[in-house]
């Protein structure tokens, strides 16, 4: 019974919890009650993925009205890969919140901030979950208006301006996003994604349907921070509570990017999308901009969080670069490298987290020696780092691998000089960090290691990295068949 | 199809226009707010006028009517003014929270404030 109703439970739980938080008393339940909701929908993403390595797609219509009239739930093997690693994240990541959040904010806005970041998950899940073009925007606008709330609640006062930034830029990529829908309506009549994608070849050369493309690329690009859009994020997560930071650099960015792959492939397809002159070479320019701007600007930055945030414009890059290829492979080795980015990002920042902790500041000219004080924090960062690098046996080495493989195939060897170059350039900008982090004399005389509840979900995290890359097979193949099902289907 | 008889898109587009224009332009942000409810208020009309069936009815069952007017997309455009008035308060209470904190509201003098 729960079984079958398992694709909207998982959406439908933490929005009910939602308000039940912002009502619990005292500092601790709100973020124990928070952690409980996260770990029951990563057992519903678990069942689901299994469901959908048996079934293929799973289907649930709303209310018992048959698509494409009523709204309807549509969970595929790239849905149910995403579903699942937001679900991952959000149960690491909470009871991590649980500790520091706790300890960063006022008394009366702990169940308020808990609140938001359950509703901020209960938006990133529906985007997931859901086949309805129309749905998607509403549920990206419950996570972003959750997410300016959290950014918002940073310690220093610049937190609130980045926050007021993000919203404006935001907000101006759901518009953009919301009028390419209104021209994809116009045209076909309907906003059901598998009904859109069945209207939508004859009508490749409609300059409607050109128009659609191009505002729904560039909205949803805003909202991925794919480079020249990516402004509002260095800032945003600079500033953030360091558990949001880790929670939204994780998960809000690889969200639009999947909503990205899921237009791109699953609602135009690729006859429709070869149609639009320059758009495959606009959009493998972008990312290699991205993947080189991301990390030069990372290489001047003083502060660790906005060098991890910049460097995460540096890894979208990377996904979009995947995408571009519009070929299986490039998809397959964009989403293998979409699921490990988060893992390492989420490691990186929950690692500063910790840091800022102990030491109330990431700014590097503040947190010389650190590393000798934090040695168990410090191996997990430097676990993300090498990750980050792409070092071979970490995660990050398996996507960059399988991006190559993708590029080569289609014997376009200036990406992977690009690549290349980038991945140097993230060596130095890490290089910097490190080399501060173990300097002598340390600004905490003795050791000094972060609280257990905030030390193991990042040891977690780290060690997540070393077995994604040394066992990389069943996150390869499964990216291999939600690519070829995604691309079969679209065009 | 002369270009007046869509002339409902040309004033789309022409707030649109005035919209985005406040939003880059102004520094004063509660100026910026409301360039982008001009910006989403254009859109809203998009939708609007894309349901809207010339001489149809509105959509309610009546005998001898046949032409009826889209009711999807006043309906859809209703979630997403419901989006706009969340984010307008959302962003409303944060230039209140920015006013408290810096003294300010204008993105130069915020920008001057480094840190």
């Amino acid at each position: 019974m729960i079984l079958e109703h398992a694709q909207v439970l998982v959406v439908a739980l933490p929005l009910l919890a939602v308000p039940v938080c912002a009502l619990l008393p005292s500092r601790r339940w709100p973020g124990q009650f928070a952690t409980l909701v996260a770990w029951a929908v990563l057992g519903f993403a678990v069942l689901l993925m299994a469901g959908v390595a048996e079934q293929g797609v799973l289907r649930y219509q709303l209310g018992g009205w048959a698509p494409p009239w009523g709204i309807e739930y549509r969970l595929d093997a790239m849905a149910a890969l995403v579903q699942l690693l937001l679900a991952l994240i959000a149960a690491v990541v909470f009871p991590y919140a649980a500790r520091s959040l706790a300890d960063e904010v006022d008394d009366g806005r702990v169940g308020g901030i808990f609140a938001a970041l359950l509703l901020l998950l209960t938006g990133l899940l529906g985007i997931v979950a859901t086949g309805d073009a129309f749905n998607v925007f509403v549920f990206l606008e419950i996570s972003s208006l959750s997410g300016y709330a959290l950014i918002a609640m940073g310690r220093r006062r610049r937190a609130l301006v980045a926050s007021f930034r993000y919203l404006i830029m935001g907000t101006v990529g759901a518009t953009f996003f919301l009028i390419g829908l209104g021209l994809l309506y116009a045209l076909t009549g309907t906003l059901n994604m598998d009904d859109l994608a069945t209207r939508m070849p004859p009508l490749s050369a409609s300059p409607t349907a050109q128009t659609a493309l191009v505002f729904i690329v560039a909205g949803i690009g805003l909202k991925a921070a794919v480079f020249p859009l990516h402004q509002w994020l260095p800032d945003a997560y600079a500033e953030a509570p360091p558990a949001v930071a880790a929670f939204m650099a994780a998960t809000a960015t690889k969200v639009a990017l999947y909503v990205l792959a899921r237009f791109l492939f699953g609602v135009f397809g690729l006859e429709q999308l070869l149609e639009v002159p320059a758009l495959q070479s606009a959009l493998q320019g972008l990312a290699v901009a991205g993947m080189l701007a991301g990390s030069l600007l990372a290489m001047r930055a003083m502060d660790i969080g906005r060098i991890l945030a910049l460097s995460s414009v540096a890894q979208v890059g990377y996904i979009l670069l995947g995408f571009a290829l519009f070929s299986t492979a490039g998809l397959a080795a964009g989403l293998v490298h979409l699921f490990n980015h988060a893992l390492m990002k989420a490691a990186l920042f929950l690692a500063l987290g910790a840091i800022v902790h102990r030491v109330g500041s990431g700014d590097l000219s503040r947190l010389e020696g650190v590393a000798h004080a934090m040695p168990w924090t410090m191996a997990a960062f430097m676990m993300g780092a090498l990750s980050l690098i792409g070092v071979p046996l970490t995660a990050g080495f398996v996507g960059k691998w399988y991006l190559i493989l993708a590029v080569v195939e289609q014997g376009q060897w200036w990406l992977v000089m690009a690549m290349l170059v980038a991945s140097i350039l993230s060596v130095v900008y890490l290089w910097r960090i490190v080399e501060v982090l173990y300097r002598r004399p340390a600004v905490l005389p003795a050791r000094h290691e972060a609280p257990a509840l905030l030390l193991l979900p990042t040891l977690l995290l780290a060690v997540a990295n070393l077995v994604m890359g040394m066992h990389a097979t069943p996150l390869v193949e499964w990216s291999m068949r939600a690519s070829a099902s995604l691309l079969g289907a679209g065009s | 199809m002369t270009g007046l008889e869509h002339y409902n898109y040309w004033i789309v587009i022409a707030l649109m226009m005035s919209g985005l224009y406040a939003l880059i332009a102004r520094g004063n942000l509660i100026r910026k707010l409301i360039g982008l409810n001009i910006f989403q208020a254009s859109v809203f009309l998009l939708y609007i006028s894309v349901g809207f069936v010339r001489d149809g009815a509105a959509p309610i069952l009546a005998p001898g009517v046949d032409s009826y007017s889209n009711p999807l997309p006043h309906v859809l455009i209703l979630t997403a003014i419901v989006v706009g008035v969340a984010t307008t308060a959302l962003g409303l209470a944060l230039a209140v929270r920015i006013h408290g904190a810096y003294g300010t509201i204008d993105d130069d003098q915020l920008d001057r404030q480094r840190d």
